[in-house]
């Protein structure tokens, strides 16, 4: 790590502050390469939401007793700290949800139902996740929308003369398209994508369940309409996701989920619907998620995305070096501006029987199709292995990867 | 020799060698039966063909498989071991591997099946791997399915 980094950013420190990773597999100290598939928890999101649950815990929005008016501000705090977090300009645009899927059916629920006229069209990439295929497929059999793809290089760029060729007859309404691949760790050029699409008449939504974890998210800068991410690859319980939205989008959507919390009122005639966010989050929210993503959010602020992203650029360049240079060892895909992802596949070895003895080395990485059978096909590939890092994630892990490699090579060979 | 010695349990020579080196990876020209089997959670895909003798039994069977050496090998020892048994004897063949991969014991080893699960033996390592025994037991069920009438079989 250079010099610039050490100063501002100790990884053994933060790497202390996580309860599982003194955790051994085997008798091996555990290598952790998953952190894209779901992080690892801070003891302060755990302290967080066990001092909620032993002193601080009842039903939220509803209560008027001390108990749950004291859970109802920790739960809302989570609000004020994810706005924070992407600079949104309002806290009512922070739609609490519970994962980025959840996030993301919304949007094709409310946004595609409410907003998309038959005829129109969704543009996503070649390289999305099936959580941001599948909901606009439902839309597209069910609504007659028209679903575009937007071709990748070979490199796994997004092919932006195509994007915009994709544009051009303004049919298009809503662009939804990942801001990092999962699989191949590209990091998609959010602002000329924003700018085109606005062009040509589209909004756009950022899948960001990635790229929330690498880099500062400011959706004002960006300039997005929408952009969904969950609290778990970014340190926080599972069971909690956030859409932001612009409030006046947000304001013209129809709800998706019906039940107590979204209303203002009812009657057998008719309910109205609450103010946003509140139209968005039908019944009991997740509370102790919430408190968690909170404690969150606000650690990783306080680490700051700066210190973040210099340590992760650091490990991507190291784990290039490194896991590229072995022989019959591939990486995938070669983004110029990309994240902690790494894919990789190996002569005669399936990804799958990579990640076995891997795992038996103590090395937690995943193996298979990502939820991305689309681009796994358009890579002409079956599965890869895929390491991701973590804030916690240092070079030596990186090199634990890279000699075992060379030794599962041999076993294979 | 490579450190993996403690993983010789899952990775015996012989699978090594059938994951390596199939000897039934084909697809049958002429066949009865076929059908393909497919694990949505990791992407494993095999597909099953059949031809059967005039008695019933399975003359030949040949497969291609889209995956990792414990279902390719598990697909080649399985299109060896079946050969000549007819539909209810492949099944209680298949329960027994089954069980074999799922506890790591053989209960059909000292009975008329002693000679197929010897062969099938090198796969029992599979148990101490709980997400790894369906990428053996993918190919059966393809079989199952084909032998059955059914196109599709899902090892979830």
């Amino acid at each position: 790590m250079n010099d610039a980094t050490t100063r501002a950013f100790d990884v053994q420190a933060i790497r202390a502050q996580f309860p599982i990773l003194s955790e051994t597999i085997r008798g091996k100290p555990l290598v952790y390469l998953d952190s894209g598939a779901s992080a690892q928890k801070p003891r302060v999101v755990i302290e967080a939401m066990m001092h909620a649950m032993e002193h601080q815990y009842a039903n939220v929005h509803r209560g008027l007793h001390w108990m749950s008016e004291r859970t109802t501000e920790a739960y809302e705090a989570a609000r004020d700290s994810v706005a924070r977090l992407m600079n949104a300009a309002d806290r009512s645009e922070v739609i609490l949800t519970q994962s980025v899927t959840g996030s993301l059916n919304l949007m094709a629920h409310s946004f595609g139902r409410g907003m998309l006229k038959p005829g129109l069209a969704v543009l996503i990439s070649a390289m999305e996740h099936h959580s941001n295929i599948v909901p606009w497929q439902m839309l597209r059999d069910e609504r007659g929308i028209e679903l575009r793809v937007c071709p990748i290089t070979d490199a796994g760029e997004l092919d932006m003369d195509a994007f915009e060729r994709l544009l051009s007859d303004g049919k298009v309404g809503l662009v939804s398209m990942t801001h990092m691949s999962n699989v191949l760790g590209t990091v998609t050029p959010a602002e000329r994508i924003v700018q085109l699409a606005h062009a040509h008449g589209a909004k756009v939504l950022f899948d960001g369940a990635q790229a929330i974890v690498h880099r500062r998210v400011d959706v004002q800068a960006l300039g997005c309409d929408f952009y969904a991410w969950t609290g778990h690859k970014l340190y926080a319980p599972t069971g909690i996701g956030v859409l932001w939205g612009r409030k006046e989008l947000l304001e013209q959507m129809p709800p998706f989920l019906g039940g107590g919390d979204m209303i203002s009122s009812v009657s057998y005639e008719k309910s109205t619907w609450a103010q946003v966010p509140h139209k968005f989050e039908a019944g009991t929210p997740p509370i102790l998620e919430g408190i968690g993503l909170r404690a969150a959010v606000d650690w990783v602020l306080d680490i700051g995305f700066d210190a973040i992203a210099a340590h992760e650029a650091d490990l991507v360049e190291h784990a290039l070096a490194r896991v590229g240079k072995i022989d019959g060892v591939h990486i995938i895909g070669h983004a110029q501006d990309r994240g902690g992802v790494v894919s990789f596949t190996m002569d005669n070895a399936h990804a799958h029987d990579v990640a076995t003895l891997l795992d038996r080395q103590g090395i937690a990485v995943r193996a298979g199709h990502h939820c991305a059978e689309p681009l796994m096909r358009r890579l002409g590939l079956d599965s890869t292995a895929r390491a991701t890092f973590g804030i916690y994630t240092t070079r030596e892990e990186i090199d634990a990867l890279a000699d075992t490699l060379t030794r599962v090579r041999e076993f294979f060979a | 020799m490579s450190g993996f010695d403690d993983l010789r349990d899952l990775y015996q020579e012989v699978i090594l060698q059938h994951g390596r080196h199939p000897r039934h990876a084909m697809r049958l020209d002429v066949f009865d039966a076929t059908a393909k089997g497919d694990n949505p959670m990791c992407g494993d895909r095999v597909q099953v063909w059949v031809s059967l003798a005039e008695d019933g039994s399975i003359a030949k069977t040949g497969f291609e498989a889209r995956g990792c050496a414990i279902s390719v090998a598990s697909a080649d020892l399985m299109a060896e071991t079946v050969q000549g048994r007819g539909r209810d004897d492949t099944r209680a063949l298949f329960a027994a591997f089954r069980e074999m991969v799922r506890t790591g014991v053989c209960p059909a080893c000292d009975s008329a099946l002693t000679e197929p699960m010897e062969r099938l033996a090198p796969l029992s390592g599979v148990h101490d791997y709980p997400s790894r025994v369906k990428c053996a037991t993918l190919p059966w069920h393809a079989l199952i399915a084909a032998l059955d009438g059914t196109k599709e079989a899902s090892s979830e």
